[in-house]
């Protein structure tokens, strides 16, 4: 069977033919499967939004392909078109992107374009709405009118109201407060698991990605750097650092101790660097 | 010791639309900064962190109580240009901020407008981008640089006023790793060489904790105040109103709860190690 999702030696230049030819994907590929979250992450400029935009057909390969459930997203127009309701995609600030009456109608506007009829239509704006915590009192109100992290879940309601299979998210949680960014992270993580959705979150966040993701794709100057577990890929600590990523804080930790000669593997969660801890210790978590 | 801001009782609330009622920020909120500090500002989204800072240059004015600026009361209109000279302030968006099309144009806006005779506008523009490392960049256009870059241009252009103090609100909130770190190095340095007096208001507690002094807001009254490592291990506090602390005091507070009896005052890695060491070594 074909993967849900493949990416084939997929490469894009901006400019080309100019002096100022830029390659922002240089022969990247990989698979998605159903139900994972992959965590994105690159310094800026290494063409991670360039890819995310390919991921749904906003750009066009120069060469190479992407194939949803084995088929290539630009074989013909409807195929295309059917790719961007299947692929959501919540950009960087979604709510400077807010633009209706009512937030009912903000929500309702990508599943309007999909031809669905207002029954069905109504259940995903009322689904989507409390899939991201928000009342249903705010559905009447002008979008205006809400705080600013109020607004970022009607613009996220917007996209997983039309029920994407993949949905990509860049820097969700971008200039909200710690409990703000818990939040948004456990209503993505909870769309995943009620629609066995595939996740692929950008961010600038080793924290966050670390602690969500069961996958990191690393990305590095148009090409894949890493594609692998967290805990692989944070191995590569020093590689990381010259690209100009962060490590989380907590693997600078376990990098300190390892060096002062404790016997510790590099952690990446504050789960892992407790339960590591306590082991050293001796005894069990609960000494 | 020299106040650069003082906020004495200050009142104040967003006036409600039609029917509905205002939205009050601040009952009564009292803060004092000190000239040459660096102070970084926390809080919740809502809290009125960017409230406060908008009546540090008067782009908001008290409701009741007072905002003085390096002695001037805010609300004195005579007062407003030399109040504006005084503080400059830097916003989260580097896009938002940037007028010209190449980035000199861009940093002589701010002196142009305070009417100075070229020779000076040029000096002050070579010395605001030598001083933020953009000087090399002086031709290129704004709009091809990294967000860290613009960001850098933004502050060149509010220290091309020469102001006493300068506040930044959330300036690396949109920017990468890099680009953070370089914003963040730019105005410590701003701060321990040229004494201009810092408030930096950030999510980030990272960045927090490279400040003099932190102070908490929460439901518009100063919930803490102290230098980093103070505020810091106030764990509890800070989770009670939706903050965090640094990755590394949360792990040692976790396994505190476990046992382990660690200080909370660890606020970056290599130190977080060496308590823990010494706690494990054999």
């Amino acid at each position: 069977m074909a993967p849900f999702l493949e990416v084939k030696n997929l490469t894009q230049k901006y400019s080309a033919g100019t002096p100022f030819e830029h390659t922002a994907l240089d022969d990247v590929s990989f698979t998605l499967d159903r139900g994972e979250f992959i965590g994105v992450i690159g310094h800026t400029g290494s063409g991670k939004s360039t890819l995310m935009q390919h991921l749904n057909g906003l750009l066009k390969p120069d060469s190479g392909s992407v194939l949803l459930d084995g088929t290539d997203i630009w074989q013909d127009k409807k195929t295309t078109r059917q790719t961007r309701f299947r692929v959501g995609l919540v950009f960087q600030y979604p709510e400077y992107q807010l633009f209706e009456e009512t937030v009912y109608k903000d929500i309702a506007f990508g599943p309007k374009n999909m031809g669905l009829d207002a029954a069905e239509i109504d259940r995903r704006v009322r689904e989507a709405t409390a899939a991201v915590g928000l009342d249903d009192a705010l559905l009447t109100v002008s979008p205006f009118d809400l705080s600013g992290g109020q607004k970022r879940r009607v613009a996220i309601a917007g996209v997983l109201a039309m029920e994407p299979e993949l949905l990509i998210l860049d820097e969700p949680t971008a200039g909200l407060d710690p409990a703000g960014r818990e939040e948004i992270l456990s209503y993505i993580d909870g769309y995943r698991k009620a629609k066995h959705a595939t996740i692929m979150m950008v961010s600038h966040s080793m924290g966050d990605v670390a602690r969500m993701a069961d996958r990191l794709i690393v990305m590095n100057r148009a090409r894949i750097a890493f594609d692998a577990a967290p805990e692989q890929v944070f191995r590569h600590a020093d590689e990381l650092i010259k690209m100009g990523l962060d490590i989380p804080v907590l693997t600078r930790v376990f990098m300190k101790l390892k060096e002062l000669g404790l016997p510790v593997e590099p952690v990446y969660t504050e789960k892992q660097a407790v339960a590591a801890l306590c082991a050293l210790r001796g005894g069990s978590a609960d000494a | 010791m020299n106040k650069a801001i003082s906020v004495e009782h200050l009142k104040y609330a967003y006036p409600g639309v039609d029917d509905t009622p205002d939205i009050v920020v601040f009952e009564d909120l009292n803060l004092q900064i000190e000239q040459g500090s660096f102070v970084a500002i926390l809080g919740g989204n809502g809290c009125g962190k960017s409230t406060l800072a908008k009546h540090f240059n008067s782009i908001l004015l008290p409701c009741g109580g007072k905002v003085y600026v390096y002695g001037m009361d805010t609300s004195d209109e005579e007062k407003l240009i030399a109040v504006r000279r005084c503080t400059g302030m830097v916003f989260q968006n580097p896009d938002n901020q940037i007028v010209a099309n190449v980035v000199e144009e861009d940093v002589a806006f701010g002196p142009e407008n305070l009417g100075f005779a070229s020779p000076e506008i040029r000096n002050r523009v070579d010395r605001a981008l030598k001083q933020v490392g953009m000087y090399e960049y002086r031709e290129h256009a704004p709009h091809l640089l990294s967000g860290g870059q613009k960001q850098r241009v933004a502050i060149a252009g509010v220290i091309a006023m020469e102001p006493k103090c300068i506040v930044l609100d959330e300036p690396t909130a949109m920017l990468d790793p890099r680009g953070r770190a370089e914003v963040m190095e730019t105005i410590t340095r701003l701060n321990a060489e040229k004494g201009i007096t810092v408030i930096l208001i950030t999510h980030h507690m990272d960045e927090a904790a490279q400040a003099q002094r932190v102070v908490v807001l929460h439901g518009g009254k100063v919930a803490a105040d102290g230098t980093p490592e103070e505020v810091f291990s106030q764990v509890e506090l800070l989770h009670g109103i939706g903050l965090a602390a640094p990755d590394t005091v949360e792990l040692c507070w976790e396994l505190n709860k476990l046992g382990f009896d660690l200080p909370l005052s660890s606020l970056d890695p290599d130190d977080c190690a060496q308590i823990l060491y010494e706690r494990l070594k054999v």
